[in-house]
């Protein structure tokens, strides 16, 4: 009986197999050992830090993070959260960091448009002004908002990785037009640039140039600041900025999954013990 | 619901009560003494978790609708705002857009089970139809959830489908524009799909209270398909059901648990948490995965107006399915030859949802290339899916009508009884007859 039980679910979870999409043309990403990965999974609270920096020195010239506000970096799960200011507001390292940026506000005496520090309260400003700008800035291709780039992605936070890392010279044959990168893990067709032997290679080009380079960012933990680690650095801090609230998902879901499972032994022993005398 | 009533009021109240409004009689002749045949297996226990899967939808929908804000420019924020800033609103959100998958898995076993054990047949064919209203609702009320978040799936899967009726002649046109409420999908079409998709929960609901009303007239169809003939083929539904019912739902609540906490967006697609652009068609448009094998149908057929008659074909046919199995036999236990049809129609449906989900010209065996036939690649998706929509109609407009007629049934038990007391099987001598009624 139980293993017909378990049959469904198989039968369920096999359906659901299904949407696994088509290979795209693009290589599938390198995976790498996340700390926030399996039921048990948390941020490393330093991986986040670092991100953080990345994302501040490297990425936030162009990129937005509209969803995301200061106090999010010291709120449960974040970055610079410290259990003495449940409040993230109240939070010391957040205020300093948001007091860095500036925002724009209004004036409530004049209605002038002013700049202002900015608070934990305020959203992360955007580079440009509008759309338009942002791209005249890159060569017509726009820059994607952070919030939940990671989780809009095939691979999430794999992927991030690999793209940020997966530069390099392109293949013989293979003719980039100007203002573009090839990149073996973006998502394209280069077969109408490809004059080399047999299949175009996988992947695409994508308009934003190689950012990391060893040392270009300096951590303060001592962490040696390689490609590799501000790539994966920066990727577990953009899959926090997806999913902030991931700890407290999983946390929730092994005693979840601890309930459901002491729930259905006593039901399935009450099932035997009510059924024992009928034949059926 | 209908005919005879053991409840016997046992408190003034409850006699004052069942004289002026009998809730509690209708509460305790359909969840407690219901009599019901005392061989259903698993499969039985998918009726109840679909009234759970509906009960956590509607939940969950109505708090979510609290939140959510039904405006293109502020659609998918506001559903970020719930994940992030609400308390539990991850949960909350998490639990309607996986519970939607839920629902459908358990909806698919429920009709498997139909279709296997003849639940459909005489006298349960406005039983079946009103199942088949209910499933429509839900695809169609699923279809209008998954617009909501205003993503770039939302957005390109609901100009896909709604475009599905421009096909039609003469009337196609007016009709996607009405549906529209305007030239394009727009802010009106979010606006009225809000509307539509709160609205028609409750009416599935409506309808699932026919539906149980309607198995409470005739009783449930059981495991070998022969009515109930005595008080021995039966037990109370309480404590006998609702504790086999419970623990399905517990171990249900399991897998929903193990996707909704760990693994919360495996079942939607990355692009639609990529805000809406009309100017940017996501690479491969594909809906979600409870409707991939009509989107199959649906591609299989090389003109357009075919295709979307064939895949509304494909649920209309379920509706005459009383009328198509010409058998007296309900159970397929008892019709080997049409079993092992039974059994390839399942394998056509997973591979219809296969097929839907890769690209017509995919090939179904990588690297091979011997099966070209004329100009037509046998060896592509897009073939797969033919044949496996053929088989999808045959097996109910040829396999089910011709194999009634045809096939010679093996004996079925002459009661639900029968087949279980066998000596080893029977009631030791001596047994409570009533273990509910026992500390």
């Amino acid at each position: 009986m139980l293993r017909k039980g378990l049959a469904i679910a198989a039968l369920g979870l096999a359906l659901v197999g299904g949407p696994a999409l088509a290979a795209g043309s693009q290589k599938e990403p390198r995976t790498v050992d996340w700390s926030f990965s399996g039921p048990f999974g948390k941020f490393d609270r330093a991986q986040l830090q670092r991100g953080f920096k990345v994302y501040r020195e490297v990425c936030a010239a162009c990129h937005s993070m509209n969803l995301m506000s200061f106090r999010n970096l010291g709120q449960k799960g974040g970055p610079f959260y410290d259990p003495k200011y449940p409040n993230p507001n109240d939070n010391p390292y957040v205020k300093t960091i948001a007091k860095e940026y500036e925002v724009s506000d209004i004036d409530q005496e004049t209605g002038d448009v002013v700049k202002r520090p900015a608070t934990p309260a305020d959203h992360f400003p955007n580079p440009y002004p509008n759309e338009a700008a942002a791209r005249a800035g890159n060569g017509g291709a726009l820059p994607p908002d952070f919030s939940t780039l990671s989780k809009a992605r095939k691979g999430g936070a794999d992927y991030v990785y690999s793209l940020m890392t997966g530069y390099g010279t392109p293949p013989a044959g293979l003719e980039v037009p100007s203002g573009q990168y090839y990149n073996p893990y973006m998502l394209g067709d280069v077969s109408a640039f490809w004059k080399g032997e047999g299949y175009a290679p996988k992947g695409g080009f994508i308009a934003m140039p190689p950012q990391l380079t060893p040392d270009k960012v300096t951590f303060d933990d001592d962490t040696k600041s390689t490609i590799s680690q501000q790539a994966k650095d920066v990727a577990a801090f953009m899959a926090w900025a997806s999913e902030p609230k991931l700890e407290e998902r999983k946390a929730f879901g092994v005693g979840a999954m601890i309930y459901l499972t002491i729930l259905a032994g006593l039901l399935y022993v009450s099932y035997r013990r009510i059924w024992r005398n009928v034949a059926h | 619901m209908s005919g005879h009533s053991n409840y016997v009021p046992k408190t003034g109240f409850e006699r004052w009560l069942d004289a002026r409004l009998p809730v509690a009689r209708l509460a305790y002749d359909s969840l407690i003494d219901f009599p019901t045949p005392k061989n259903l297996n698993y499969w039985y226990t998918f009726g109840g978790i679909l009234a759970l899967c509906l009960g956590i939808q509607l939940a969950t929908g109505i708090v979510l609708a609290m939140h959510y804000v039904p405006h293109v420019d502020h659609a998918f924020a506001s559903i970020e705002r719930i994940m992030r800033d609400v308390n539990y609103g991850w949960l909350v959100r998490y639990m309607h857009s996986n519970g939607a998958s839920m629902f459908f898995i358990a909806v698919y076993a429920h009709m498997f089970r139909g279709l296997y054990y003849g639940s459909y047949k005489a006298p349960r064919e406005l039983l079946w139809i009103l199942g088949c209203v209910i499933y429509l609702l839900m695809m169609a009320t699923a279809f209008m959830g998954y617009v909501l978040p205003w993503g770039q799936m939302s957005f390109h899967g609901a100009v896909v489908i709604t475009n599905l009726f421009g096909a039609l002649p003469i009337i196609g046109e007016s009709i996607t524009t009405w549906l529209w409420g305007g030239f394009a999908v727009d802010n009106a079409t979010l606006n009225r799909f809000f509307s539509l998709h709160y609205l028609m929960p409750f009416m599935i609901a409506g309808v699932v209270i026919l539906h149980v009303w309607a198995l409470h007239v005739t009783g449930n169809n059981n495991p070998t398909g022969v009515q109930v003939q005595s008080k021995a083929d039966t037990v109370p539904f309480h404590p006998y059901y609702t504790v086999k019912d419970g623990f399905a739902i517990a171990v249900f609540m399991l897998m929903f648990a193990a996707f909704v906490f760990f693994n919360p967006n495996a079942l939607g697609h990355p692009d639609n948490y990529i805000p809406a652009n009309p100017l940017v068609t996501p690479a491969h448009i594909v809906p979600e995965w409870y409707f991939l094998p009509f989107y199959a149908i649906l591609r299989a057929v090389p003109d357009k107006l075919m295709g979307v008659l064939l895949m509304f074909g494909a649920i209309a046919v379920l509706f005459i399915l009383p009328w198509l199995d010409t058998s007296r036999v309900k159970s397929l236990r008892y019709r080997p030859t049409t079993r092992m049809y039974f059994f390839i129609f399942v394998v056509a449906c997973f591979i219809l949802g296969l097929c839907g989900a890769r690209l017509p010209d995919e090939h179904v065996i990588p690297g091979l290339k011997t099966f070209q036939l004329l100009d037509a690649d046998l060896n592509s998706m897009v073939w797969l899916s033919r044949f496996a929509t053929a088989y999808y109609f045959a097996y109910f407009l040829i396999v089910l009508p011709v194999m009634g007629l045809s096939e010679t049934p093996l004996d079925q038990p002459k009661s639900i009884s029968e087949p279980i007391l066998s000596p080893s099987a029977a009631l030791p001598a001596g047994a409570a007859a009533s273990p509910e009624k026992r500390g």
